[in-house]
């Protein structure tokens, strides 16, 4: 006999209850961050050795801007999500492991924050 | 009930599953490893690519200096590191995509496309750097 509502039998969603939701988040993120890596490659190498204001005319453009600010925010999730599982492998007691991941969420956050105001800044004649 | 049954070799000692020090290593398992060692680098070392963008919205006073420090014998050696990681941790990323079909998953399949993924890190870092350089003049 199953304890399980059936409720929670429709939802699929496990004992965790978020289901295949991390899984998925970090397939998602990856697909997305294998053209925005090489895309942010390109941008690095062809304005090697630019001024700041060779630079942010570049940054105005809204295509570059647009995949700057993708690969920060499809970035940050992937990292959120890899360190996240790095952090519930290695680190067994509870409240470290609780306060590691509370820290890799507030840094992702942190980083990816700063990363799309800089653009944005950037991106409206910085 | 002799404390620790994990480690004891008392008479209540459990077998163990084997772990890395058993096993011969093989390139799937090290590239594994190295998959998830060059994302906690990367991790960190998108703070180099935040604090660049950072400067360059500063103004170019900070970014001369972001500039010269990335420029500088120690900021290449860092970010040549970090683009081999960049590309190694993609090409890692695409095999498991890969898998996710359930393809190239028998073992001398595995191993081939994990070499693979070696040395196509290694030749997109170089190509990436040979480009770098021929831009710069």
């Amino acid at each position: 006999m199953s304890m399980r509502t059936p409720l929670s039998r429709v939802r699929g969603l496990g004992s965790a209850g978020e289901g295949t939701g991390h899984f998925w988040k970090q397939r998602l993120t990856g697909v997305a961050n294998v053209p925005l890596v090489l895309g942010f490659v390109w941008f690095v190498i062809c304005g090697l050795g630019s001024t700041q204001a060779e630079f942010a005319a570049r940054v105005s453009s809204p295509l570059v801007a647009a995949m700057l600010i993708l690969f920060i925010v499809s970035g940050v999730v992937h990292m959120k999500l890899g360190m996240q599982v790095i952090i519930e492998d290695y680190v067994p007691a509870e409240g470290t492991r609780i306060a590691a991941l509370i820290a890799n969420i507030f840094f992702c956050a942190a980083v990816g924050l700063v990363g799309v105001l800089a653009v944005l800044k950037l991106a409206f004649g910085g | 009930m002799s404390g620790n049954s994990r480690t004891g070799g008392g008479a209540d000692a459990r077998p163990l599953s084997p772990h890395l020090q058993i096993y011969r290593p093989a390139i799937t398992m090290t590239m594994s490893i190295v998959h998830r060692i060059t994302g906690a680098a990367l991790y960190f070392g998108t703070l180099i690519v935040i604090g660049w963008l950072a400067s360059a919205a500063s103004g170019p006073a900070a970014f001369d200096t972001a500039q010269n420090l990335l420029g500088s014998f120690l900021g290449r050696l860092v970010l040549f590191g970090y683009t081999w990681a960049l590309f190694h941790h993609m090409l890692g990323g695409i095999r498991h995509f890969i898998w996710d079909t359930g393809a190239m998953l028998d073992k001398h399949t595995a191993s081939k496309v994990a070499w693979a993924s070696l040395g196509g890190s290694v030749a997109l870092t170089l190509l990436a750097w040979v480009i770098g350089y021929a831009v710069m003049g």
